[in-house]
């Protein structure tokens, strides 16, 4: 799960070659704006069949914590 | 739950007008860089729009789109029994432009006249309502126009909502005709919601003060002030992928139609990442959602009446046709609808 969100994750931000790592703030990434903000929202209710709801999603601060919220979500 | 069976009534004719002047998205100024430019064209897929004078409104639009209609139709004005109209922009706070425009387009005084605000669900919620004033039969022809000069409530300046939208204004007609195929409708509405697309100031429940007019930089790339468009861009898009795939489903299923049947999907043109996230939600064919947004942006309710003029005019003149539409905006409000329309008239798309 792990795996495949992040090569998803990469796909929405279109940064293939970028190294991604838990721990990354994604709000800090150059590639970071609000077109691709709507583009992880839509992987990730593309790929996981969930919608994380603006106010949840600005609680998220790192990429792990985006993979918590969906694997909580997946199995609640 | 807000679903509607409307019988006895059909269109006859839809025309739309759009102003000359067209603006290109990887030109304008609401960008910072000609690569924020692109980039936004590319998700967006909206590279160009057309933006009105600042001496024309909604109701001049939709007046011309309106007197092409009905000169082609060949109707008498003096048969129109009602006249709807749907803005965000009217004329004036007072009165209703629906009464400045049934004496412009030569109705007859006892024509039942009204305007109602809505969004981008206008074009929907207006079939759905003219079609109930006229399935009685007490009412034989009626005029729905909607239209809206988006760009006059944006700030040049913000990059979150000008670039997007587009100007338009639509006319559509309906009769009384006894037997045609119902139409079906489901609606919905969440007001919770209504700051997600709102503009603050300028009406009464914030006048407009000094300090309506001073602008202010939110973040790189958006400076606007308090009588200016605020879109919370997360939140509507949210919704956007959320209700209105739910509300076709409902909508198909109550009506007791398979989607195989449809023709065509007219889907509210927002912009090409909501629209293509609805089209696979709903699975179906990309060739059965016809999309005009690249050329016009979002024009708010009329996009619907000016994808079905400007993708689809021929097919609307000579076929029966059986479409789904769907409108979704500020509000919250949506609106789906399942119509027939079998060989209307259809004219070219106005330019003034």
């Amino acid at each position: 799960m792990k795996e495949k969100f992040i090569e998803k994750f990469k796909e929405a931000l279109d940064a293939d070659g970028k190294d991604i790592r838990l721990e990354d703030r994604f709000r800090d990434y150059d590639e970071w704006d609000s077109l691709r903000y709507l583009s992880v929202i839509a992987m990730i209710d593309s790929e996981f069949d969930i919608i994380i709801e603006t106010a949840e999603f600005k609680k998220i601060e790192t990429v792990g914590g985006l993979i918590e919220e969906v694997e909580k979500r997946i199995k609640g | 739950m807000a679903f509607q069976k409307i019988e006895n009534v059909k269109i006859s004719g839809i025309a739309a007008c759009v102003p000359k002047a067209v603006e290109r998205n990887i030109n304008s100024s609401a960008f910072l860089s000609e690569e924020d430019a692109g980039k936004f064209i590319a998700a967006t897929g909206i590279k160009e729009r057309r933006i009105a004078l600042p001496e024309t409104c909604s109701s001049d639009l939709c007046y011309h789109a309106a007197s092409k209609l009905i000169d082609q139709l060949g109707w008498n004005r003096k048969d129109i029994d009602c006249l709807i109209f749907i803005t965000q922009t009217p004329d004036y706070i007072v009165p209703a432009t629906s009464c400045i425009l049934q004496d412009r387009l030569g109705l007859p005084t006892d024509c039942y006249a009204f305007d109602i605000t809505l969004g981008c669900s206008g074009w929907v919620y207006g079939i759905s309502i003219l079609g109930s004033l006229l399935s009685s039969g007490n009412f034989k022809k009626g005029l729905l126009l909607v239209g809206e000069t988006t760009s006059k409530t944006k700030s040049p300046s913000d990059k979150s909502t000008y670039p997007l939208f587009g100007d338009a204004g639509t006319a559509t007609t309906m009769e009384y005709s006894p037997g045609y195929d119902p139409m079906y409708f489901h609606t919905g509405t969440d007001g919770s919601k209504h700051k997600a697309i709102y503009i603050p100031d300028g009406a009464f429940r914030n006048p407009t003060i000094i300090q309506s007019l001073q602008s202010e930089e939110i973040e790189p790339g958006i400076i606007r002030n308090r009588l200016q468009y605020i879109m919370d861009g997360g939140s509507v898009f949210i919704f956007s992928i959320t209700k209105p795939p739910q509300s076709i489903r409902i909508l198909l299923e109550n009506a007791g139609k398979p989607k195989e049947v449809i023709d065509y999907f007219f889907l509210h043109q927002a912009n090409k990442i909501m629209v293509e996230k609805i089209i696979e939600k709903l699975k179906i064919p990309l060739e059965k959602t016809p999309s005009c947004f690249e050329l016009f942006g979002n024009t708010s309710m009329s996009s619907i009446p000016l994808t079905m003029v400007t993708c689809k005019r021929e097919e609307f003149e000579n076929s029966k046709l059986h479409h789904v539409t769907c409108g979704f905006g500020s509000g919250l409000s949506w609106a789906s609808g399942y119509i027939v329309t079998d060989c209307i008239v259809c004219p070219e798309l106005v330019e003034i």
